[in-house]
């Protein structure tokens, strides 16, 4: 599903340039729960960004689904990332005059979705991550938890190929943490390919396999024993 | 653009904004309102000027004295001039290739009684013509006539405003007489002065009689002409330049005043004076064009100012929504449909009372010099849309810089 080579990025930081990434060569297969971790600094974002086509790798080999990514202009690159590519943040990015049905919808409209079938479908999406109840509810009537399962029916609604996580429980207290990775498990149990970027090791726990990033090379890649998060709940 | 959904999010753009969508439009609704009610007082002012000079023929050039001011040829200054009926022949003769009519003034002093009753008006003796000059028209009877003058007839032509005040509504005034200090005139016929009521304190009676009842001799106070039509107005204007200058000419060697002496012989060139007043007008409306275009620069300023705001503060916005799949074209469009949305409906309300305006008081506004302020619509129109357009393209810079920002930085903006 994702072939990375050789992948390299740096930042330039007034004078100094800033090597983030220093060679990376990685692959998902399909159905997969990955965990990326590391310390802050460690380039993990960076990677997840580049992964999701909101930046750009300065060298290096990046493949989508056998579509390689590269040289994409912007209208290219908002097409691939609207039929690819379904993203999860830390602080949730949901547009706050939107309710949450809206919010849901939004993907599907750069889609070109009729308006009927948007509201269907993200109706459909909110029934799945439990909040069919709160669709006419805007952002800022919702609890932490409540939005970032809005962000996940969202990252949904598209159907991409790929779920990335950026952080996802970063902003949840544990307990809602564990909520949300027990939705995250659940979709990914449907055949949904899944990056997590996080440098919490329990939520990595959760994942199939982790991969830990260090001063921006790949330091130890393992596929583990998930943990499920419904035990904890 | 009649995409529902690019209008749903535009209202719910508007509704959360709705101070700041109200102030921008204010600016372009005031803008544009401003604009028209300034250039219908341009307008209103050109025709009033326009107005004015239609109250006497608009090619007339008058003509009269004053003592001579310079020493000549062993002439004393403070000389009094006087102008002749040879004066006005020799204009008709020699200058013949100007003039459409000529016309003496011969003022009378005398008390005007009808019936006992007596009232101060002004006596001029003039000729035929003078009709012409004067722009004067008959409610009854007729002019002075070429007959009247050539017998010195005792007839005189009243002003409404004369018979108004002097007679009584039902009385037929053609017939009856008039007395000019001793002599009894016989009225042959009522005017109407097209430039107002300001020039109906008068009579009038033939020259000839004027001169030869009223001990007047040969002199004429002023001579009055009108001049010969020319389709273009620059052209008409050099031509009475010309007479004026012959004519002018003339009159100082006849009676021997200093070539330079410039207040005894005294021109009024109504063209010249015109043409002055157009172009003051039209400068005067140049100018309130001037200014009307700065308040629609200020408008959209405004209007620019308020789309980067706009774009400031919906950059991570954009950020989300180019990471969900907003092609950079979408993200413009959204931007532009809000300036240019905004900007039409403020420009087309700033429009609309204007008009509104200029529909209900302009033509009760009754200043001199300013008659019935209006705008040409198409014009207001085709400003609106220079706005629109102009909001659209001050919209556009911010909106294109907003899609070009790549999604993360547009995340990362807090």
């Amino acid at each position: 599903m994702i072939e990375i080579k050789d992948l390299h990025k740096s930042y330039i930081m007034g004078s100094n340039s800033l090597h983030v990434l220093k060679g990376i060569d990685f692959n998902v297969e399909e159905g997969e729960l990955v965990a990326i971790m590391g310390s802050s600094g460690s380039g993990k974002s960076t990677l997840l960004n580049i992964l999701g086509m909101l930046d750009v790798a300065d060298e290096g080999s990046y493949t989508l689904d056998s579509v390689p990514i590269k040289n994409l202009n912007e209208k290219k690159a908002a097409q691939y990332r609207n039929k690819f590519l379904g993203f999860i943040f830390q602080s949730f990015n949901l547009i706050n005059y939107k309710t949450a049905m809206e919010n849901v919808a939004l993907p599907l409209y750069y889609q070109g979705v009729s308006r009927k079938e948007r509201q269907e479908k993200a109706l459909k999406y909110l029934g799945q991550v439990g909040l069919a109840e709160w669709a006419t509810h805007l952002p800022s009537e919702l609890s932490g938890g409540q939005k970032q399962r809005v962000a996940i029916a969202r990252a949904m609604a598209s159907e991409p190929k790929v779920l990335l996580a950026d952080e996802p429980t970063g902003a949840l207290d544990s307990t809602t943490s564990y909520e949300v990775m027990e939705l995250i498990q659940k979709i990914n149990d449907e055949g949904n390919t899944i990056l997590v970027v996080t440098h919490e090791e329990d939520i990595a726990k959760m994942c199939k396999r982790i991969v830990h990033l260090k001063d921006g090379i790949i330091e130890k890649d393992e596929k583990i024993e998930q943990v499920r998060a419904s035990e904890y709940v | 653009m009649f995409d529902i959904d690019r209008w749903q999010e535009l209202f719910d753009a508007i509704r959360k904004n709705k101070l700041r969508t109200f102030l921008t439009g204010l600016s372009v609704a005031s803008g544009i309102f401003i604009l028209v009610i300034l250039l219908g007082f341009g307008q209103g002012f050109q025709n009033g000027i326009r107005h004015e000079f239609e109250a006497d023929a608009t090619s007339r050039v008058w003509v009269w004295t004053n003592p001579t001011s310079k020493e000549f040829k062993g002439l004393n200054p403070g000389r009094s001039i006087w102008l002749k009926n040879e004066n006005i022949d020799y204009a008709n003769d020699a200058l013949d290739e100007y003039l459409e009519t000529s016309s003496g003034v011969s003022r009378v002093r005398a008390t005007i009684t009808y019936k006992g009753e007596s009232g101060s008006y002004g006596i001029q003796g003039i000729s035929p013509d003078y009709q012409e000059i004067e722009n004067v028209s008959m409610t009854m009877g007729r002019f002075i006539n070429q007959a009247d003058m050539a017998s010195n007839a005792k007839v005189v032509v009243i002003s409404n405003k004369v018979y108004r005040e002097m007679m009584d509504k039902e009385e037929d005034p053609l017939g009856e007489y008039l007395e000019l200090s001793r002599f009894n005139f016989k009225i042959i016929g009522v005017f109407i002065d097209n430039g107002g009521e300001r020039e109906e304190n008068r009579v009038y009676i033939p020259r000839t009689t004027a001169q030869t009842v009223f001990n007047g001799q040969n002199r004429v106070n002023n001579i009055a002409f009108t001049l010969k039509e020319d389709a273009d107005f620059d052209a008409a204007v050099a031509r009475s330049k010309e007479f004026v200058k012959d004519y002018e000419t003339y009159l100082k060697q006849v009676n021997t005043i200093a070539p330079n002496d410039e207040s005894a012989i005294r021109v009024f060139s109504a063209l010249e004076e015109a043409k002055r007043y157009y172009s003051l007008a039209s400068n005067i409306a140049l100018f309130f064009w001037f200014v009307g275009i700065c308040t629609i620069i200020a408008g959209v300023v405004g209007v620019s100012n308020i789309m980067l705001i706009v774009v400031k503060e919906r950059t991570r916005e954009i950020g989300i929504r180019k990471a969900l799949g907003a092609k950079p074209w979408a993200v413009v469009g959204m931007i532009l449909h809000e300036s240019i949305f905004v900007t039409a409906l403020a420009g087309f309300t700033g429009l609309i009372f204007s008009m509104g305006l200029f529909e209900l008081v302009g033509p009760s506004i009754e200043v001199d010099y300013i008659v019935n302020p209006s705008v040409d619509f198409n014009t207001a129109l085709t400003m609106v849309f220079v706005l629109i357009f102009a909001g659209a393209l001050a919209g556009f810079f911010p909106a294109w810089r907003a899609a070009r920002i790549q999604p993360i930085v547009a995340l990362r903006d807090e």
